[in-house]
């Protein structure tokens, strides 16, 4: 009874949140509801079968494509589809259906061991692990090591991890029960150390190895292969996604992997897959003053690479937008770690509260650009055309607010 | 100096940045492909184990270094280390970065047997290292669990660990003799560092942790170290030309065009926290 009141005053509050336009109403719902009833999670997480979805870069994305598979069942998902990640927003969306017996969750990074434990998850998918917001998360192999701790202690649960990652393989490695997937890594800058013993890792080609003790890249079931997946039985498939890039391609595999585990076969879940276009604003297209404006979310270095990946082929003009609120990280030292020449040859556009961190960042990097005012100032100058607009988190809010937020 | 025609023929960024030409770049075999120096006519700059110590941006100070030396026609060389290669020695300013605790350790225990970095100081090379690489530099630092780990010694600094992350936006002011405007910039670790007979602190907090008695970073000679992480020459070029003057000699000025981004973010980071800080020395 408590559970039921709890998430009834959370919903209202959630239909206030989106009617008065600051955010997506998902996780306002699930604070109400966890003042009221602190173990609202494990509450509401009870005889459901829970999916949690995690890493630095692609937990929303992935987290969508898993429900859009599981679809496959016609049963209803629950599923926090809006990247409201932290204990809050995964007890809104489980109040939010309260008869789906499926619930794919992405959680936020730090949160995990505390969820794993709420709601005895049958499945924990771990994508990638890398710098990201340093000045609030702990530093990334404590993270990691805080993973392991949780699944070694976790012996029901399936992992299904990136191999490719050798920092997720490590947070894997104590797990009871592991499927690996070859969902490649773009990103090599923290994960130059053994993870198990400090030394040097080794990498050859996709392997890597630590020869100083027996940690290795573990053999993979599910494979990324270009533009195809190939699954444990060896049948190759084209994913042919309507979502852009590596990045997304790699959260499919991921997706495909976990669907499998509710027998839902690729043949099943490819074509819902490929009817995803758009995730919570990544990648949606809007008109805006002339302009077919496309937006890209890039938090970390690791997600800019990716950002990049998808820009639309050509010279067309590109907006990027920073910010540094608290969910973007206070610290800016990251856009050194972005590598912006490729640039060199489209119109740039700067915007956001640290625009003046981005103007000296390009000056370094040669990329010629213009100070702006934001998206309508950069729709104004440019008139017509294409514009993809690269933000980070509260950025790339500000400017979903500013289009509309509908898909 | 003909500090644009520079500029023009060899962009700053064009010898080092981690995409290159190719998306490849980030492997280990492209980063191995770096020469040993070549020639005296040019300003060596040896980034000292990117893979382990590069943990925010550290990148930074290399391009910066880079950028205010060939705009003065300087021509530049370089050099990224990893922890798999030899240390060069004819370097002209060597570069450390900030590093997690298992990076940190592998990159002390790795400098102490190549011995190529210790031999540079003892030469008169310009040492600057930033958080995880100030620590490697001192005579010890705290490890994983915070037991004491032995540094380099190039600089008398020790340091361990306290109770909390001294995390955020650190002003401080810098030793009247370096000639040196105030420093800004982001910290984020949780050492502390206490400065020996051998060093003097760089500066005094007004506004962050630093070495956490007051003081923050340490110079001695050519050796210099500081807990403003990542880049933190964008900001203070002041800091960037002292340690190229260090190395090569009396600077001349820029173009203020040159200046200008840097100065406006500058302005704006010491206008954006000018309420927090104490005032200066």
């Amino acid at each position: 009874m408590r559970a039921r009141l709890a998430t009834g005053l959370g919903g209202a509050a959630g239909r206030v949140s989106r009617l008065t336009g600051r955010g997506d109403g998902s996780v306002i719902g699930g604070v109400l509801g966890l003042r009221v009833e602190p173990d609202l999670l494990r509450l509401l997480a009870a005889d459901r079968e829970v999916i949690l979805v995690t890493g630095t870069n692609g937990k929303t994305t992935t987290t969508r494509l898993i429900t859009a598979a599981l679809g496959a069942l016609g049963q209803q998902v629950a599923s926090n589809a809006f990247g409201a990640n932290m204990a809050a927003g995964l007890a809104s969306a489980l109040g939010r259906a309260p008869q789906a017996r499926y619930a794919v969750l992405e959680t936020d990074e730090r949160y995990v061991p505390a969820v794993i434990d709420a709601t005895s998850p049958r499945v924990v998918t771990l994508l990638n692990l890398s710098r990201d917001q340093m000045d609030r998360a702990a530093e990334i192999w404590l993270i990691a090591r805080r993973w392991r701790e949780a699944l070694e202690a976790a012996p029901d649960t399936l992992v299904i991890a990136n191999a490719d990652d050798p920092l997720i393989a490590w947070a894997a490695g104590a797990a009871k029960q592991v499927t690996w997937v070859a969902a490649g890594q773009r990103w090599h800058e923290d994960s130059w150390c053994c993870p198990e013993c400090g030394s040097h890792l080794s990498r050859n080609g996709s392997d890597w190895r630590c020869h100083e003790c027996s940690f290795g890249r573990p053999p993979t079931p599910w494979e990324l292969d270009g533009e195809a997946v190939i699954d444990p039985h060896g049948r190759r498939r084209e994913l042919d996604l309507a979502l852009p890039g590596r990045a997304n391609r790699s959260n499919a595999v991921v997706a495909l992997a976990v669907a499998d585990v509710f027998g839902v076969t690729p043949d099943q879940a490819l074509p819902r897959l490929r009817e995803v276009k758009s995730v919570a604003g990544r990648y949606t297209v809007v008109p805006r003053g002339g302009c077919t404006v496309r937006l890209l979310l890039a938090k970390n270095p690791a997600g800019w690479l990716e950002a990049f990946d998808v820009l639309t082929a050509g010279e067309g003009p590109v907006l990027l937008a920073v910010n540094a609120q608290i969910p973007d990280g206070k610290d800016t030292s990251w856009l050194w770690d972005v590598d912006y020449r490729l640039l060199r040859t489209r119109p740039v556009y700067v915007s956001g509260e640290r625009r003046m961190d981005l103007a000296v960042r390009l000056e370094a990097d040669e990329v010629e650009f213009e100070l702006t005012d934001g998206l309508d100032d950069v729709v104004g100058r440019i008139q017509s055309g294409d514009l993809d607009v690269i933000a980070n988190y509260t950025a790339f809010q500000h400017i979903r607010t500013l289009v509309g937020r509908a898909e | 100096m003909g500090g644009a025609a520079e500029r023009a023929g060899r962009g700053p960024a064009g010898l080092a940045g981690p995409g290159d030409d190719s998306e490849d770049s980030l492997m280990p075999q492209h980063r191995a492909r770096h020469a040993a120096p070549t020639t005296d006519s040019q300003l060596r700059l040896v980034w000292v184990y990117p893979d382990l110590l590069s943990t925010y941006g550290d990148r930074g100070n290399l391009l910066v270094l880079q950028r205010r030396a060939q705009l003065r026609g300087i021509a530049v060389e370089a050099i990224e280390v990893n922890a798999d290669q030899a240390v060069p020695a004819g370097g002209d300013i060597y570069l450390m970065g900030g590093g997690e605790d298992l990076p940190q350790i592998l990159a002390a225990r790795r400098l102490a047997a190549d011995g190529g970095l210790q031999a540079a100081a003892a030469r008169g090379a310009v040492v600057f290292a930033v958080c995880a690489g100030y620590q490697v530099i001192g005579t010890q630092f705290g490890g994983v669990e915070g037991e004491p780990v032995q540094g380099l010694g190039i600089l008398d600094v020790s340091s361990g660990r306290g109770d909390r992350r001294g995390v955020g936006e650190i002003v401080a002011d810098v030793d009247p003799e370096l000639h040196v405007d105030r420093l800004t910039g982001f910290e984020n670790h949780q050492g502390l560092t206490r400065i020996g007979p051998g060093a003097r602190p760089l500066a005094r907090v007004s506004l962050g942790t630093g070495n956490g008695d007051g003081t923050e970073g340490a110079y001695a000679g050519r050796v210099l170290g500081t807990y403003l992480h990542g880049p933190v020459l964008v900001r203070n070029t002041g800091l960037a030309d002292l340690l190229l003057t260090w190395a090569t000699g009396p600077l001349a000025a820029l173009d203020e065009a040159d200046e200008k981004w840097a100065a406006r973010l500058r302005a704006e980071r010491l206008d954006a926290v000018a309420g927090q800080v104490r005032a200066g020395q």
